[in-house]
């Protein structure tokens, strides 16, 4: 279950404690982050909501080891990520985070198979090992079909299910969703979280996402509300009250 | 290598640009071939130039003439170990375009002192013997197809008017690449029948062989204090000092050319360089993905270099390899007025070395950028 206050205990995957995110611009600071604490299990699926420069984003990529707290610390399954210098930070992000962006960011020059392998390639797996995750992680998606298909050719619906692929190829440890649905129409959008559902469900993943989208927050075990840079509230989703809700 | 095909796809995502980037390297190292090959003819002179040769001309001018009987005079200086003279002939066959170099020559020595000009025996005895004869550097002979045995006009400017005749005697072959083989022999006898009373026994030049190199400068010096305050003082320097010195009459031709060379591959530079930052520019939220799900700053870097690296290598390899196809034509359009234009395999190698330091170059800046990005500031550019 998901916590807001810092009571977490150990066995939480990722701990975050007294995190502050203070940005410098033009001689003065913004204290984007203050505080904040969470606990999130294994296995969770968290939607992060709040009004534009809550913070929301700036909780993402400090979750994903892509920027650094002013203050505080992340521990994810037992590595603390704060301290971590940038090249170890990169190793880490390889094995236990898996991106998925609104813009879907593909490689336009890379058809869908060579996108999603992109992860393998910085592992030891032989050619043949990685062909087969990727045709696991396009088969997961329902995107077998379009493996030979550079992004150019796929709709917003299926670029973004690539990008899932891509996310979910290498088995990290968890998923980091910033507007997964914001440039897709509401049936492509359905069809997005249909298969992040399916991917917490089915497989266990942990899933964190960042929307403004209150229909596609209500999809996840827990809502949490960001409010310059401030956990405020956490409302409880109609699967989380049925697991027992936000402490 | 498994990253092959990422940097290929990223090569050829704009095809134009990349045809043009490789075509700029590709003019770059032919024109740095073509001006090598020329400095190279320019210079050779001075590298093909015996160590142990001096050559005597008049102090005042080579075009002033020298007595022929200053010979004797210098063989009896210690250290000279066989001396032969020269006169320029500078006659035209059938047309002013048609030049090559024409010499008067002692046949009694020239051979021990010029001893990389291979004539064979039977070819040099049958010269010897015919005062109308004359040797000729394969080159010439192939450019006009003279063989042994054909009889050739040329008409004489500087001696005397009219036209000489000569017989193809023998054809010389040097023993190195390198060696001029444009040359012209005739006898020195024949040469003084025809010449008018006024000039006869003056030579243009002395050329000597010493005992040992290390005598030069006291033999050179030697030789101008002999002839210190008399009508016909002289100026003695090695053979490779008289060849730079000729090619100085052109004007400095090697720092022209360095200074030509150096602008087109600054400019290169500045070319691909630009080429390589508009492409990395363009990419960024790309390359920030890369980094994003666990690409190493070293993984960009290195992305980014072997794209410019590959696009030096490819543009080079072009370039020299037109290069290596012209030259021939080049010598041939030039009708013989450089002697042997020689592409040569270190010229080649220093061309790839230039090629790969400018690939290099141009994508380590771009690259650096790259390397050095905030990942969450590349990502909001998208």
């Amino acid at each position: 279950m998901v916590k807001v206050d810092g009571s977490g205990g150990q066995s939480s995957l990722i701990q975050v404690r007294d995190l502050d995110k203070t940005y410098r611009r033009g001689g003065e600071e913004i204290d984007v982050l203050q505080g904040l604490n969470l606990d999130v299990e294994a296995g969770e699926f968290v939607a992060f909501m709040g009004p534009s420069g809550s913070g929301k984003s700036t909780l993402l990529n400090l979750l994903g080891g892509l920027d650094v707290p002013t203050r505080g610390r992340i521990t994810v399954a037992g590595d603390e990520i704060t301290h971590m210098s940038g090249g170890k930070l990169t190793e880490w992000r390889a094995r236990h985070v898996g991106f998925i962006f609104q813009m879907y960011n593909l490689i336009p020059v890379l058809n869908a198979f060579q996108n999603v392998e992109l992860p393998l390639l910085l592992t030891k797996l032989s050619k043949a090992e990685r062909r087969s995750h990727v045709e696991t992680a396009l088969g997961v998606v329902g995107l077998t079909d379009r493996m030979q298909h550079f992004p150019r050719q796929l709709s917003g619906g299926q670029e973004q299910r690539v990008t899932i692929a891509r996310a979910i190829v290498s088995d990290p440890t968890f998923l980091l969703c910033d507007e997964p649905t914001g440039d897709l129409d509401r049936k492509s959008a359905d069809d997005v979280m249909a298969l992040i559902e399916e991917l917490v469900a089915k497989y266990h993943k942990t899933v964190l996402m960042v929307t403004h989208d209150p229909v596609v927050a209500a999809r996840a075990h827990s809502i949490l509300h960001l409010e310059k840079g401030v956990l405020v509230e956490g409302r409880h989703s109609p699967q989380e009250t049925a697991a027992g809700g936000v402490a | 290598m498994k990253f092959a095909r990422i940097i290929f796809a990223n090569l050829l995502r704009k095809k134009v640009r990349l045809l043009l980037t490789i075509g700029s390297f590709a003019v770059a190292l032919f024109l740095f071939a073509f001006l090598a090959v020329v400095n190279d003819a320019f210079q050779r002179g001075s590298d093909v130039a015996g160590a142990d040769r001096l050559v005597i001309i008049n102090r005042t001018s080579i075009i002033n003439p020298i007595p022929l009987s200053y010979r004797d005079k210098i063989l009896r200086i210690p250290g000279v170990k066989v001396i032969t003279h020269n006169n320029w002939f500078g006659a035209i066959y059938k047309d002013e375009k048609n030049f090559f170099p024409q010499f008067v020559i002692d046949p009694e020595n020239q051979r021990q002192v010029f001893s990389e000009l291979i004539v064979p025996d039977d070819q040099w005895n049958a010269f010897v013997k015919d005062r109308q004869g004359a040797i000729v550097g394969a080159r010439t002979a192939e450019r006009f197809g003279w063989k042994i045995g054909d009889r050739v006009p040329l008409m004489v400017t500087i001696w005397g008017s009219g036209n000489w005749e000569f017989n193809i005697d023998g054809i010389y072959h040097g023993k190195r690449p390198q060696d001029d083989e444009t040359q012209f022999w005739l006898q020195w006898d024949y040469f003084q029948e025809h010449v008018p009373a006024g000039i006869k026994g003056q030579v243009t030049w002395f050329t000597l062989r010493l005992d040992s190199p290390d005598d030069a400068v006291r033999v050179s010096k030697a030789i101008d204090a002999e002839f210190a305050n008399s009508p016909y003082e002289t100026k003695t320097e090695t053979e490779s000092a008289f060849a730079a010195g000729w090619v100085k009459q052109f004007g400095n031709i090697k720092i022209l050319i360095i200074s030509i060379g150096t602008v087109v591959f600054l400019t290169l530079l500045l070319v691909t360089g630009n080429t390589m930052a508009i492409s990395v520019r363009e990419r960024t939220p790309e390359l920030a993905v890369f980094k994003a799900i666990g690409y190493s700053d070293r993984a960009v870097l290195f992305f980014v270099l072997a794209e410019s690296l590959i696009i030096a290598l490819i543009g080079g390899t072009i370039g020299l390899l037109l290069s290596v196809g012209a030259v021939p034509l080049l010598a041939k359009g030039l009708n013989g007025l450089l002697p042997a234009l020689i592409l040569a395999p270190s010229t080649l190698l220093l061309g790839m070395i230039l090629a790969i330091l400018v690939g290099l170059i141009s994508g380590m800046l771009p690259g650096l950028t790259a390397m050095h990005m905030r990942v969450v500031n590349a990502l909001r550019r998208v």
